[in-house]
């Protein structure tokens, strides 16, 4: 089955004759080759392949494409303007938040939904908020610290 | 190991081209008894090459790879400090076959302590030789000459300089460093003992860096390949009929390697479930409750590791006697990466990009696959997604040359979660049995202690016991009988280390109890080793620990443990909450306490301390892989649980400074204790010991209403 799938990503727009029912991740990983997208467990339990569509988080893997139809989708490699990183991209980098890397990505799009819903969260709403990523190299500590260190330097502003 | 595996030096120097290279070469007896005793073959070739070339760029080649573990930071600040120059102005190349000295693997906490002394003498050696070709273009002796940044100056007057690059020019020196170099003292560090960011870190938050799983090459298919439902299971009926009929697929069969290949892994996925496949399972020999009893029965002969004293005289001067079984069930590594291939034959020649630990040992078993020569064989290491010991099993890699040969075009495996379950090399199940004594003034009198299936890492009794005894049935590796595991077991964080110390710090800890001593008091009195003592007092002060005797039976809970690993000490305290309805435990916060001599990148090792304790959450509190016989019943995160957010305590690390010793472990170390100090903890808070792990809530309850 062939769809017409239009939607912007990461600030452009995209069009694609494609099935609708496929997956998002495959479509970003394999016909768009934004392979920052990563796939980790395939059933929406990991977070690895989180994206943000019109700003909230979306696992990629549990969404049909069609229904990004119409939206504004955001994977890791649109969220620096330029070379000017993220914030919690910078974050992430400064307080040590990642050793493999590989659930990285996912990990700060979900941050960035987060603090997108509640700019000042508590630490355990931030807990709370980030519950659903794996890391298996276990830098949460340093995870925690950098989203609450993007927080208090916005000063609960959002942009 | 062949000779074939390794590049010849001719070619390398060739390829290399103009500039200085420098080749370490250290002596096998340099790298530790260690690396002897656990069987493995380090190199004892050329370690570590670094090249300076003619414009001034400095490139270290190592055959290690980059796993999150941040030894690609680390190894270059070493090269950095010895070269005398920025660690910005040095490139490092990791993991490629063709390019990088021959390596046995990443493994084992050795990177910085057996790789890290071959960089630095490299780096060292050819500093030298930079400072002599600048003493000859500038008309001054050597000692008049001074190092910075990359650039040579007379001391006395800066303006008479001369660089790396203008000395490099014209040149095609090689320098083999056959003794080890004069390196720099802890105190001249201006590079190492220093945390600069990661410098995998800009490429990882960005999302560029690549993951084996990312690389495209034009023309490439993905492959899903008929799995049986169970190790043992012999195929009995194939139809691949309905498969192929689907668009753009085909399935090809690599004596018995079946697969399905498209052009994208959807259509692939979606074809191979149309694959009918009949199977006969063999029935289940044993499961996840019977596992301790088979391990015990159908062990392979024991050895004897330590032995000192008489354990039956040891048994008549004890004042008390303890005997007591502790259990550790399979577990499973699940990296967030799981294995993942990408594989081009072409001119009998393969190339695989592999999520791997060790690229070089995958090289002649994806030989072995194609009926290939060794050297027709490269492997190249992107990125690795997390390997915990997992990833140096490689049979994704072997698949996916063996199904390119067959195809024609490149083909990328990359394996599922529920393949990840299914084909990883589990932490095997293990059971110790630990008899032990000590005099009416809790003294130790006697240890003997048995250990099945998990190796001897982590038995070195360092503790001072007249009479010991300690016996080892089989590795972590698996060893004993056909049948003795019957799916894959091999190397997990601190492989065995994690059963032993459980076994042994409970041991510990019961004893204190009984004696009426209050646990770091009961170590401190039964142990002389100077730096043991050094990493439980740091322990103790950081923690604010306050004597007392367990249990203490209020639902909060205060645990101890210690350990050797990797050459590296270390000493933990937890405290623990129990849920006394629930059963459920509650790590609220966990002090770790690490000498690891030379500490060459403290945020990176604290960040190494940090991953332990939370991946040694999982193993103490939930991991356990559920089997029946060959058929693995974990698919997936929803039954197989990993530490997440709301688990991780308040975690404080503390770095025990010894510049006398050349840098341990630290991989691994911060991992060992943590089912014994949780199970210490809880046994404080409840009074309830956990003898087998994880301490689920429904053991932990089924305990306190044993009481």
């Amino acid at each position: 089955m062939r769809d017409s799938i239009r939607f912007r990503l990461n600030g452009r727009p995209v069009s694609l004759q494609t099935d609708g029912t496929r997956k998002l991740l495959w479509v970003l990983r394999n016909d768009l080759e934004l392979t920052g997208t990563k796939y980790g467990c395939g059933e929406g339990l990991c977070g690895s392949c989180t994206v943000l569509v019109d700003g909230r988080a979306r696992r990629a893997c549990q969404a049909d494409l069609a229904s990004v139809q119409g939206t504004e989708v955001v994977t890791i490699e649109g969220l620096a303007r330029g070379d000017r990183l993220h914030p919690l991209q910078q974050a992430f980098h400064e307080h040590g938040g990642l050793q493999c890397g590989y659930c990285t990505p996912g990990m700060i799009l979900g941050a960035v939904a987060l603090l997108q819903a509640n700019p000042r969260p508590t630490r355990e709403q931030i807990v709370r908020g980030m519950e659903g990523h794996l890391c298996r190299c276990g830098a949460h500590q340093r995870i925690v610290a950098a989203i609450q260190a993007v927080s208090a330097q916005r000063g609960g502003r959002d942009d | 190991m062949t000779d074939a595996t390794r590049m010849r030096r001719r070619d390398f120097v060739k390829a290399v081209g103009g500039g200085i290279l420098v080749l370490v070469s250290l002596p096998a007896a340099g790298l530790g008894r260690d690396a002897e005793a656990q069987g493995r073959a380090y190199p004892t070739d050329v370690n570590a090459y670094l090249h300076i070339a003619e414009d001034g760029t400095v490139t270290l080649y190592s055959g290690k790879i980059e796993m999150g573990q941040g030894v690609m930071t680390s190894l270059t600040q070493m090269a950095a400090e010895d070269l005398g120059v920025a660690l910005a102005s040095i490139r490092i190349v990791m993991g490629d076959t063709e390019s990088c000295p021959f390596d046995a693997g990443t493994w084992g906490s050795m990177t910085t302590r057996f790789f890290g002394p071959a960089v630095r003498a490299a780096a060292a050696q050819a500093r030298l030789i930079l400072t002599d070709l600048a003493a000859r273009r500038l008309g001054v002796p050597r000692t008049a000459l001074s190092v910075e940044n990359g650039v040579i100056f007379v001391t006395a007057g800066r303006s008479r300089r001369v660089t790396f690059g203008e000395l490099a020019r014209g040149q095609r020196i090689t320098h083999t460093v056959d003794e080890r170099a004069v390196l720099r003292s802890a105190r001249e560090f201006a590079v190492m003992g220093r945390s600069p960011r990661r410098l995998d870190g800009l490429e990882k938050v960005t999302g560029a860096a690549k993951y084996t799983a990312d690389i495209r090459l034009p023309g490439m298919l993905y492959a899903r390949i008929v799995r049986p439902p169970a190790h043992g299971a012999t195929l009995r009926r194939l139809d691949t009929a309905a498969a192929e009929a689907v668009a753009g697929v085909r399935v090809v069969n690599h004596d018995g390697l079946v697969a399905v290949l498209s052009p994208d892994w959807e259509t692939s996925d979606r074809a191979v479930r149309l694959v009918r496949a009949d199977w006969d399972v063999p029935a289940p020999a044993f499961d996840t409750e019977s596992v301790f009893d088979h391990l015990v029965q159908a062990a392979p002969e024991g050895r004897t590791t330590d032995s000192a004293g008489d354990v039956e005289a040891g048994r008549r001067q004890s004042a008390r006697t303890f005997d007591v079984t502790y259990r550790h069930p399979y577990v499973a590594h699940a990296p967030v990466e799981p294995h993942a291939a990408l594989a081009e034959v072409k001119d009998g020649k393969a190339t695989v990009w592999a999520s791997t630990q060790a690229p070089f040992s995958l090289r002649p078993q994806i030989a072995r696959g194609l009926g290939f020569r060794v050297e027709d064989v490269r492997v190249i290491t992107p990125y690795v997604g997390g390997g915990f010991g997992g990833k140096a099993a490689g049979q994704q890699a072997v698949e996916a040359a063996r199904l390119a040969l067959a195809a024609g075009r490149p083909v990328q495996v990359a394996w599922t979660r529920a393949e990840e379950f299914f084909y990883d090399t589990f932490d095997p199940a293990a059971l110790v049995r630990v008899v032990s004594g000590m005099d009416a003034n809790g003294r130790l009198t006697l240890w003997d202690y048995q250990v099945y299936g998990a190796g001897d890492r982590g038995t070195e009794v360092f503790y001072s016991v007249p009479n010991r005894r300690v016996r080892v049935y089989g590795t972590w590796g698996g060893g004993g009988p056909a049948g003795y595991h019957l799916f894959g077991v091999g190397p997990w964080r601190a492989p065995g280390a994690n059963t032993n110390r459980f076994a042994a710090e409970q041991q510990i800890d019961a004893m204190a109890s009984e004696g009426g001593i209050d646990p770091l008091e009961f170590r401190l009195r039964n142990t002389t080793d100077r730096r043991m003592l050094g990493v439980l007092r740091a322990v103790a002060q950081a923690s604010g620990w306050q004597p007392a005797v367990a249990p203490r039976r209020t639902g909060r809970g205060r645990g101890l443990a210690c350990g050797i690993d990797a050459g590296t000490y270390v000493a933990h305290v937890a405290d623990v909450t129990v849920d006394r309805a629930t059963g459920a435990a509650k790590v609220e916060r966990v002090v770790c306490a690490q000498e690891m001599g030379i500490v060459v990148n403290p945020d990176g090792a604290k960040m190494q301390m940090e991953g332990c304790v939370t991946m040694g959450l999982g193993y103490a509190l939930a991991e356990e892989v559920r089997f029946e016989g060959g058929r693995i019943l974990e698919t997936n995160f929803d039954t197989y649980a990993l530490p997440r957010f709301s688990w991780v305590p308040a975690i404080e690390t503390v770095l025990v400074p010894n510049d006398d010793l050349a840098p341990q472990g630290g991989g691994e170390p911060a991992i060992v204790d943590m089912g014994a100090v949780i199970a210490n903890a809880i046994f404080d808070a409840t009074g309830a010991r956990m003898l087998r792990l994880p301490m689920t809530p429904e053991r932990v309850l089924a305990e306190i209403r044993r009481g």
